[in-house]
């Protein structure tokens, strides 16, 4: 077969929502889904600090157990859920920049070395004037432990690992907040996965 | 439990890409970030992703003209965009989710903030279809040519007639969104979001009229296959015990 060159990325736009983001698509939990639910909220900034209101993210998980449901994650000795794809989708509020995700707590997978990743999600940040997708991950705070030996935060520079960690949110131990700076101050670390 | 292996998939060509910050589209201004992305191994988070788990999709919504159920027919040219979606060595990619939108006929998108504009809307008309490529890749959509439009980037600035694609594909760094231009449209050069892809890419993103697609007394036919980052060539095993 002879190779190909890639199709361009190009931005989603203003106007994604028509053919991306259904009604629910930021809550991936159904009644009958194992393991400890949580949410995920916070805002999306521009470089001046200004709320993004017209972003997407998008959000990639293992299930409870740590399992992806995936073909290439062959290991049957680790259930499924059913109802879990472990895939959602949040649009931000126009007016102010905020997401919302209602998911799972997601078990730890497996690094290419053999050794326990720490818990995180996987997401994928795009928005008007973004010509290409941004991969982002989100760790969480009370697994400091784990975090400090997690094969991918130990490629990111010691500075900026912060911006990677999500914070509890006073009062409810199940809310974790994680603002997406994508420009300037503050800004996140993205991967070129 | 064993391990699962790590399939890597190919590195993204970022020279076939444009640059996040590309002055002329003012929009990437304040949100392209300032730092390098921090390349990271490719862990099972990576090599796996939500195209095989997310493929529903009903049959309806890969004809445009007609998934408003309305009853009606979507007003405009009627065409049938079909290709190959393909990974970098060419093999096709079946099982794949396409999502698509576009403006209507007139250049009017079926989206509450596109209110200012002073084309109608479509009653016939969402401008939403999705629909899976098939056991030879192959996808095919049947639509309405969607009009120009203008928008506020710079004085009389129009965007070319396009339709957003959104691709799943096999892995998280799969993840392909990109816009579909039409062949000989003469208003490609003046638009900034198409100028940003690096001259030698540009062309990948223009469908091109294809008579053996078109349909007598129906539509007009045009064929655009699309290419996405795929497994490596030789699959790398990981050293694990």
């Amino acid at each position: 077969m002879a190779s190909r060159g890639e199709t361009p990325s190009q931005t989603v736009g203003p106007y994604f929502s028509i053919g991306l983001s259904g009604p629910d698509e930021n809550v991936l939990v159904a009644d009958e889904v194992q393991g400890e639910r949580i949410r995920v909220r916070g805002r999306v900034l521009d470089g001046e600090g200004a709320p993004v209101g017209d972003a997407l993210i998008e959000v990639w998980q293992a299930n409870s157990l740590g399992r992806y449901r995936h073909p290439d994650d062959s290991r049957d000795d680790i259930a499924l859920d059913e109802g879990f794809t472990g895939f959602g989708r949040a649009a931000t509020i126009f007016e102010t920049g905020q997401y919302l995700i209602d998911t799972i707590r997601p078990g730890p997978v497996p690094d290419p070395e053999g050794e326990l990743q720490a818990p995180h999600l996987c997401l994928i940040v795009q928005a008007r004037g973004l010509l290409n997708p941004l991969f982002t991950r989100l760790y969480f705070p009370d697994e400091a432990e784990a975090n400090n030996h997690d094969l991918v935060l130990r490629m990111v520079p010691p500075e900026r690992r912060s911006t990677l960690i999500a914070s509890q949110e006073d009062g409810d131990p199940r809310v974790y907040r994680f603002d997406i700076r994508l420009s300037g101050e503050g800004e996140i670390v993205f991967f070129d996965v | 439990m064993s391990d699962p292996v790590v399939r890597p998939i190919a590195p993204k060509a970022h020279g076939d890409h444009p640059p996040f910050l590309y002055g002329d589209y003012r929009s990437t201004v304040l949100r392209a970030p300032q730092k390098d992305l921090v390349r990271i191994v490719q862990t099972l988070s990576e090599t796996t992703g939500p195209g095989p788990a997310w493929s529903e999709v009903s049959a309806e919504d890969a004809d445009l003209t007609t998934n408003a159920g309305t009853g009606g027919m979507a007003l405009g040219p009627r065409i049938i965009v079909t290709g190959s979606v393909l990974d970098q060595n060419g093999e096709p990619v079946p099982g794949t989710l396409v999502e698509i939108w576009q403006a209507n006929a007139a250049g009017r998108y079926a989206h509450w903030s596109d209110s200012e504009s002073s084309a109608p809307l479509d009653p016939n008309f969402l401008g939403m279809g999705q629909t899976v490529t098939d056991a030879q890749g192959v996808y095919r959509f049947t639509t309405i040519r969607p009009g120009p439009y203008p928008w506020r980037n710079h004085p009389n600035a129009w965007r070319p007639s396009h339709i957003h694609f959104s691709l799943m594909g096999p892995a998280l760094g799969s993840r392909l969104v990109t816009q579909m231009y039409f062949e000989g449209d003469p208003m490609l050069g003046l638009d900034p979001i198409f100028n940003a892809v690096p001259s030698h890419s540009r062309g990948r993103m223009i469908a091109a009229y294809d008579h053996d697609v078109t349909e007598e007394n129906w539509a007009t036919g045009h064929r655009w296959d699309i290419v996405i980052r795929g497994r490596m060539a030789t699959p790398t095993d990981p050293e694990v015990g």
